[in-house]
């Protein structure tokens, strides 16, 4: 088992992608920022003692503490406190955990519709093919965050109010995903078209064997390159779009507030001199889709030279 | 066309613009909900009024100073208690040009008296209206009525023809959603017309050249601009945009006063914030118990003492409310300062006195709220939330805009939910009669006692004052005692304009755009 681990662990060091992260500072600056990002996040329990999501344990008194290093601060509120009296820092983090679950949820869907879609398209051609591509310029013109808003309008017509706020964040994945599927369908679609005329892919038909296992055994390793690039940068987008729509108020329920909704409850406190709500939540949301953009320009750089 | 022509014209386009920029004063005024419906017979709910109330006239009207005086009617007399004569000025047009007689004004009672108007509640004690002859109208109640005069000035005269042409004969049925050309238009005698109308995004009022009265104001256009959002709303004030907010947020007073060319003016409002229990119900809607805990007083008493009243006046309204322990305030016929006296704020007696009713562990309720109506609405109920959670009562809550909230409260679905309630007849009988008689329009919790509804009769009919304290009194203990509802705080309302807006704050926050001017 060692010496399997250790080969493992050389082949890592000794490959290309090795090579070029540990020769590129932004790459390690933004992978150790995500990192301890998704830590606290998922692990937000061993992180902060608060939990502002059981109104039981705050006290409004604490509400509108201002950050600890501030004249009026208080040391157990390092971000100080919102409205409520819930600690800035817990409910960005407990925020944030939201967030990220309906970006990677909601990338994953798009990944998986739109490469399923995209590489049979490229794979059988044809008729299914236009129909295909035809679906996915229609659906680039209509602006994502649109999308999103009729996705959840009509979510919001047919579930009952009560349901409503349990089946908020499918809903919102739902959203975001059908928005971004046309971005993995055309990048796949180009790619399997590349590989579809290569050797290997007609020596296994010649050999008989069946459509789906070339296209997914065979073809779709060989394209989820680009598709991992443009996931990548899709995950910034989704946690944008996440944000968007909780700002605009169609997104979570404000019980469980994600980075978005923090930021618009924040916003009444603008003028008031309380900045600290609506700043924290917003830096940090920044912070975050900042390194997973350079992330994924470094993977595209490196993975995918052609991209550019 | 010659270079000295063109000149000319230029000149005399930039005279014209001038001048009409010079005498065209318009006043932009924002609050976070709208006007529900322009039928001035349909809702019964301040910003309605404070709409209807540029356009609408009534018999009698309070003036700035909140005193009863004349309006359409220039005197009145009673013959004997039960027998009222006003007459009428004689020089009133409505705004489409048409006379104002006594067949208007006999229409508009009758017409808010019929099931749909919400304003039924007001006049319940007349019982006949009659044109005696053109500018004379007799009003004969069923008993004798002392604040007959203050229940009037809330009935906004209409046009009876322009009534029948327009299918408006009667009010508006807005609780069961319908929509009239009255909802939409409106046609009155009063100072401003509205010659535009979009629902919850602007509207627009005119003066009104035929108005009968002494112009004191310099206003040729008001433009309602209704922003939901407080801190958008303050922005577009700072900004210039809007020139008046009659509902400035009381985290943003401190900025705006800092602002040079802003000013902020404060008054305690005629208004009180509480919570509802429905004390009827078998079973609570929202609830797990399979009961309704609502129905022990030790329970609305728990929560009464679960929440800390302090802690919501001084971090949520930021100082600017007053701690109620009754739905009214001073100034009310029957406010005692005894009266508005808060049981204490304590957590161990009320998880106790919940643990005595047989709810040890608490029980789980929907708390339903405005989110676009009284100051900091939805901030008071997710505190309440809070404080409830300390007990054990696990409170979800479900903010919404007003109109929605108020229609679905009227029909009967609310177990726990926020309402503020005014008094614009300064007298106790206007809170009895919507709030605790049984089966009132508004007795949502659905109280029930016959030695109050005994009392509302005597408030109705009698004329010995010292006598009809008396049942008012009575009253307030009764339901006080059995916390019928479970009161807030009294509102404390700001107003905050640009400093050459002049618009005369009103403890009922209704302005009266008749008595303002821009400089």
């Amino acid at each position: 088992m060692d010496s399997k681990n250790l080969t493992l662990f050389n082949r890592i060091k000794d490959s290309d992608i090795y090579f070029s992260f540990i020769k590129s500072p932004t790459a390690i600056v933004s992978t150790v920022t995500l990192i301890i990002i998704f830590f606290c996040s998922f692990f937000v329990e061993l992180v902060t003692p608060y939990n502002p999501f059981d109104p039981s344990s705050l006290s409004l008194m604490d509400a509108f503490t201002p950050p600890s290093w501030t004249e009026d601060g208080l040391a157990k509120f390092i971000l100080g406190t919102d409205g409520q009296g819930r600690d800035m820092l817990a409910t960005i983090l407990y925020g944030s955990r939201i967030s990220l679950i309906v970006g990677f949820s909601a990338v994953i869907f798009a990944l998986v519709l739109g490469v399923s879609l995209g590489l049979t398209a490229g794979y059988f051609g044809g008729k299914y093919e236009m129909v295909v591509m035809r679906l996915t310029d229609v659906q680039l013109t209509v602006p994502s965050i649109l999308m999103a808003l009729l996705v959840d309008g009509i979510a919001r017509g047919i579930i009952s109010r009560e349901l409503h706020d349990e089946m908020a964040i499918y809903v919102l994945i739902f959203a975001i995903g059908i928005s971004e599927w046309p971005q993995f369908a055309r990048v796949s679609r180009a790619a399997t078209l590349v590989e579809k005329n290569k050797d290997y892919v007609s020596a296994s038909t010649i050999i008989g064997v069946s459509n789906l296992i070339i296209m997914f055994k065979h073809i779709l390793p060989n394209i989820l390159r680009p598709v991992l690039v443009i996931g990548t940068i899709g995950l910034a987008l989704a946690i944008i779009a996440e944000a968007t729509l909780s700002f605009l108020g169609v997104g979570v329920p404000p019980t469980t507030p994600s980075l978005g909704t923090l930021i618009r409850l924040g916003n009444d406190f603008l003028f008031s001199g309380e900045w600290w709500i609506t700043f924290f939540p917003a830096i940090f949301l920044v912070i975050l889709a900042f390194s997973i953009n350079l992330l994924g320009d470094w993977m595209r750089d490196t993975l995918n030279p052609k991209l550019n | 066309m010659k270079p000295k022509n063109l000149l000319r014209t230029l000149l005399a386009f930039l005279f014209v613009f001038a001048s009409t920029q010079a005498f065209a004063k318009t006043i932009k005024w924002s609050m976070q909900g709208d006007s529900l419906t322009l039928d001035p017979h349909a809702q019964n709910e301040g910003p309605t009024t404070q709409v209807s109330r540029q356009i609408y006239e009534a018999l009698v009207t309070r003036g700035l100073d909140m005193s009863i005086g004349p309006q359409l009617a220039t005197k009145w007399k009673a013959v004997d208690p039960n027998t009222w004569y006003f007459f009428l000025r004689e020089d009133v047009k409505f705004s489409n040009g048409q006379k104002m007689t006594s067949e208007d004004v006999v229409f508009s009672i009758l017409r808010a008296k019929q099931p749909t108007s919400d304003f039924k509640e007001y006049i319940s004690t007349v019982s006949g209206v009659k044109a005696i002859d053109d500018y004379t109208v007799q009003i004969k109640t069923s008993k004798p009525n002392p604040i007959l005069l203050n229940q009037l000035s809330n009935i906004f005269i209409m046009s009876k023809q322009w009534s029948n042409e327009n299918f408006a004969v009667v009010p508006q049925n807005w609780d069961a959603g319908q929509e009239t050309f009255s909802a939409t238009n409106a046609m009155g005698t009063g100072p401003f017309k509205i010659t535009l109308r979009e629902p919850n995004t602007k509207t627009v009022f005119k003066k009104n050249n035929k108005w009968w009265g002494n112009v004191e104001h310099n206003i040729t256009e008001i433009q309602l601009l209704p922003i939901k959002n407080a801190a958008t709303r303050v922005a577009a004030l700072l900004s210039g945009e809007i020139d008046l907010v009659t509902d400035a947020p009381v985290q943003d007073l401190a900025r705006i006063t800092a602002s040079a060319g802003h000013k902020v003016e404060s008054t305690p409002q005629m208004r009180t914030i509480f919570l509802g229990m429905d004390q009827a119900a078998d079973k609570l809607r929202s609830g797990n118990t399979g009961d309704n805990p609502f129905k022990k007083k030790e329970v609305r008493q728990a929560l009464y003492q679960a929440i800390d009243i302090e802690a919501i006046k001084k971090k949520v309204m930021r100082g600017l409310s007053e701690p109620a322990g009754i739905i009214t305030f001073p100034g009310v016929t029957g406010y005692t300062k005894a009266l508005d006296k808060r049981l204490p704020y304590d957590v161990d007696a009320a998880k106790k006195l919940l643990a005595d009713a047989g709810y040890p562990n608490g029980f789980d309720v929907e708390l339903r709220c405005p989110n676009d109506r009284y100051v900091n609405d939805e901030a008071i109920c997710t505190a309440v939330v809070g404080m409830l959670g300390k007990i054990g009562v696990n409170v979800n809550l479900f903010a919404q805009t007003k109109s929605k909230h108020f229609k679905e409260l009227k029909d009967d679905q609310g177990d726990f939910y926020m309402l503020g309630w005014g008094v614009p007849t300064l007298d106790s009988h206007y809170v009895f009669h919507y709030l605790y008689e049984t089966d009132a329009s508004w007795n949502k919790v659905n109280f029930s006692d016959a030695d109050v509804d005994a009392a509302i009769r005597v408030m109705e009919g009698e004329v010995d004052l010292d006598k009809r304290n008396a049942a008012i009194a009575k009253a307030w203990k009764i339901v006080r005692d059995n916390i019928a509802y479970l009161p807030l705080h009294h509102q404390v309302i700001s107003w905050a304009s640009k400093t050459n807006v002049n618009v005369p704050i009103r403890p009922n926050n209704e302005p009266l755009f008749r008595f303002s001017s821009v400089n």
